[in-house]
């Protein structure tokens, strides 16, 4: 051969289980044109061998559509929160470096326990109520201007990258996070969700709650699908002090 | 009667969160199962619409219009009850997602606003911009988000069904799973099971179904003894991206919005898309098919650029893609596809609204699947199955935004009648049958685990899915489809000596995927071998050697049962109790 065949470089954090320490392997892919990260480490599946030559597992991480919807393989690519499938590598410098999620336990390698935003819709009742699946007619009209600003919240994809980069979500505030605000936005803005305002502004009135926001603005420059967060954090912020006075007044 | 039932679901995608809405409206409790957080589930991916005849555009739609549509578009395959019975609930189901608060786009006068798709001339598909399976899957994500949190849901996130427990009379009394965290197994004790675990496109290698879709639910059911029909019937979407780890789809909403299909006349032409003049460009779609133009059903979209790739050698530069082309659309209309040309933007790099899209059919839906009576009923009793799981609904071809509403549809029957069998089963004798298939699954896994072999299951399931993209997908011939089957029955061989790198019992995703594996291999044959038998043309089913429809022989459905390790094929009557087949144009002005 005249030339060394071109190879991709990869450094990948590792933990096996939750209590065991994190160690850091490395692997040398043969380079393809057009690879993301999800194509790589279904590489590493197909040939699990570090550059070392030592042979080791499969890396264990969250993916299943691929295509930037699901919200499942969020992680630290070179330092930075996004989604795997969408991250090429030839925009990628090298050694291209994996890591979990920070703020979330650690399941295994890449996989984190993401869980704490689905509690956080159960708590402030990210729902419409509607009083039953069968045939009640049409819904009510809806401007198209109004589709128009729920649309866009509602393209969140529970990824939780809003919340690794946010300084306010750590250990020491219990901050839902903006996701989990959006959504409360959403679900007001709904003519038959809007019957449980209130009470989702009281869930996000007091400690964890929207107060909590730093207006670091991390989450909306990080946000994969561009979510307007911080209009809702502001206008769910208003509402929610609002509430607060309403509730003050009427003890 | 066992006194409350209880029913699992397994799979959390659009069938399976509807019949637990079903079923927990009802007064039921429901244990709901999903490899993924429900909500990560593959509808998410669905992209252009949901039909329903609702006839808002003045056009003078009707349900019947929709049910013909469907019954036509899919060459006659589908039994037509259930068909009809789907489209005339389409619009009351339309009614009832908007009420969930998806954010359906609108008119000015604030109405449902709908866009036309393939095999219709009726603009028959209300959508949420480009992802409106996301929109779908959160609203019933978010109705059953409040029944678990009243308590009547219980979510088995981050599991795996393995098998069916078989109670004395063959009838269903739970499931067994693993967990895939802990890879604990253990049984669960249920009245009714209700199977949506969806299509199988991982079998396919590439396609554009999601990681889950593997159809391994579906193939451990039929290895118990559950039917498995129309295998053969697979949907080659005629617009996907081509990628290194899958192939994106590239929604029929392009087309139903205005985007046209095209390669240069001359084969030779290597100027820039947008600098070739309309006289020098081949609008073979619109050209062959005037009357429905660009939005011709799939399988006859996806053949024909298949033609123009390989016979007419008229790809661009000479590769498999031709143009999709939104680049004269007006604003208005690109911005109704936002989500899609944002994919296409992130995944290829260039700006579909500036240059040509770039595409090549992909395997993309399963039309066949487990066997189901008009109740959604398998033939093991008490195990239901609804969605792209069951093969009702599409017969040879599904029509483009038909499976969301086929998946709400599916899930609406099974669950009421899941509960209503329940409600009337005997107690089980014994134990229902849970230690012993308990004791089965474990010593799979510890067979698995202690395999002292050289195979790695991910370079099997490579050359698996190699062999059934070139033989089982666009056109078929039997001496290929012969050659696949042998390549599947190598693969079982060399399967056995199948060695896992991870032998860990803690999140091992190679193990729970080498699992799902074996499943692929079996389900694959099922696909093959209809294939060969099938000799005729039909939908998405293509024989060059056999190019035309043969109601006398083939006008039935291929059921596969698994016996003595492979499958056995027969065929069943198809109810045409409502419309007389006719020969399936589309060419006609």
């Amino acid at each position: 051969m005249a030339t060394a065949a071109r190879t991709i470089q990869v450094e990948i954090k590792r933990q096996s289980s939750p209590d065991q320490p994190a160690t850091t392997e490395k692997f040398e892919i043969p380079y393809r044109p057009n690879m993301n990260i999800t194509s790589l480490l279904g590489e590493i599946a197909l040939n699990p061998v570090e550059v070392t030559g030592k042979p080791t597992t499969p890396i264990t991480y969250d993916s299943n559509c691929l295509e930037e919807i699901c919200g499942s393989c969020a992680m630290l690519i070179n330092g930075k929160a996004r989604m795997a499938c969408s991250a090429l590598v030839d925009k990628l410098e090298q050694p291209i470096r994996l890591a979990p999620l920070s703020k979330f336990p650690v399941v295994r390698d890449l996989a984190v326990d993401r869980s704490v935003l689905f509690e956080n819709l159960k708590a402030v009742k990210a729902w419409v109520p509607i009083d039953g699946s069968y045939d009640l007619g049409s819904g009510p009209r809806q401007q198209p201007q109004i589709q128009e600003q729920r649309y866009p919240l509602s393209n969140c994809i529970s990824c939780t990258i809003c919340m690794e980069v946010c300084p306010q979500f750590n250990d020491s505030t219990s901050f839902v996070g903006a996701a989990t605000i959006a959504q409360v936005k959403l679900f007001n803005m709904d003519p038959a969700g809007s019957v449980l305002k209130e009470e989702r502004l009281r869930a996000l009135a007091g400690d964890g709650g929207v107060q909590e926001c730093g207006m670091a603005q991390n989450c909306v420059a990080a946000c994969p699908k561009q979510l307007p967060l911080i209009e809702a954090i502001s206008d769910v912020s208003r509402d929610v002090v609002i509430q607060q006075v309403k509730d003050f007044f009427s003890l | 009667m066992a006194a409350t039932p209880r029913i699992i679901v397994v799979g959390g995608g659009l069938a399976g969160l509807a019949a637990v809405i079903k079923i927990a409206e009802a007064g039921g409790t429901v244990d709901l199962f999903s490899i993924v957080p429900v909500k990560r589930s593959h509808s998410v991916c669905a992209q252009g619409g949901i039909n329903a005849a609702k006839d808002l555009k003045g056009e003078g739609d009707s349900v019947l219009k929709h049910f013909d549509d469907t019954v036509y578009g899919g060459d006659f395959l589908a039994n037509q009850t259930p068909v009809k019975n789907m489209t005339a609930q389409g619009p009351a189901i339309i009614d009832l997602l908007d009420r969930m608060g998806v954010p359906f786009n609108r008119t000015p006068e604030g109405l449902l606003d709908f866009r036309r798709f393939g095999g219709t001339l009726y603009q028959r598909t209300a959508f949420a911009g480009a992802t409106t399976g996301q929109q779908l899957l959160y609203a019933l994500d978010e109705q059953v988000r409040r029944y678990e949190a009243e308590g009547k849901v219980k979510k088995y996130e981050g599991w795996e069904f393995l098998s069916a427990v078989l109670g004395s009379k063959g009838e269903a009394r739970g499931i067994c799973a693993m967990d895939l965290r802990s890879m604990e197994t253990r049984t669960f004790p249920a009245d009714a099971v209700i199977i949506c675990t969806g299509g199988n496109g991982a079998i396919f290698g590439k396609s554009t179904n999601s990681v889950v879709c593997t159809g391994s639910a579906q193939s451990a059911l039929y290895q118990q003894g559950a039917f498995y029909a129309n295998g053969e019937f697979i949907q080659v979407h005629p617009t996907a991206i081509p990628g290194e780890d899958k192939l994106r789809l590239m929604s029929e909403s392009a087309r139903g919005e205005g985007g046209r299909v095209w390669v240069p006349r001359d084969r030779n032409d290597k100027r820039v898309a947008r600098s070739i003049p309309e006289a020098d460009r081949y609008y073979f779609l619109e050209e062959r098919y005037p009357k429905y133009g660009n939005l011709v059903p799939r399988d006859i979209a996806t053949r024909e650029i298949f033609k123009i790739v390989y016979e007419d050698n008229m790809g661009i530069d000479g590769q498999p893609m031709v143009y999709l082309d939104l680049t004269h659309l007006p604003k208005a209309r690109l911005h109704k596809l936002e989500g899609i040309l944002e994919i296409y933007e992130k995944f290829v790099g260039d700006d579909p609204r500036e240059v040509p899209m770039k595409i090549f059919p992909g395997m993309h839906y399963t039309m066949g699947g487990l066997w189901v009576d008009f109740q959604q009923q398998t033939n093991i009793p008490g195990v239901f199955a609804a969605g792209e799981a069951d093969y009702s609904i599409h017969g040879a071809n599904r029509l483009g935004a038909n499976s969301l509403l086929s998946c709400i549809y599916g899930g609406f029957v099974a669950g009421p009648q899941a509960l209503q069998y329940a409600k009337a089963l005997p107690a089980q004798v014994g134990d229902g049958g849970h230690a012993e298939e308990l004791a089965r699954q474990k010593q799979k896994n510890s067979g698995l685990l202690n395999n002292a072999g050289t195979e790695n299951p991910f370079k099997i399931w490579r050359e698996l899915g190699e062999t059934m993209t070139k033989h089982a997908t666009i056109v078929r011939y039997n001496a290929g489809l012969d050659e696949a089957d042998a390549k599947i029955v190598e693969l079982l061989g060399r399967y056995k000596n199948v060695n896992l790198s991870d032998k860990s019992q803690w999140a091992n995703t190679s193990f729970a995927f080498t699992r799902q594996l074996y499943n692929m291999l079996e389900l694959a044959r099922v696909i093959v071998q209809g294939a060969r038998q099938r000799d005729e043309s039909r939908g998405a089913h293509y024989k060059p050697d056999f190019p035309n429809r043969n109601d006398e022989q083939f006008l039935k459905t291929t059921k596969a049962a698994f016996v003595d390790g492979a499958p056995s094929i027969s065929f069943e009557d198809v109810d045409i109790s409502h419309i007389k087949p006719r020969p399936r144009v589309y060419s006609s002005t």
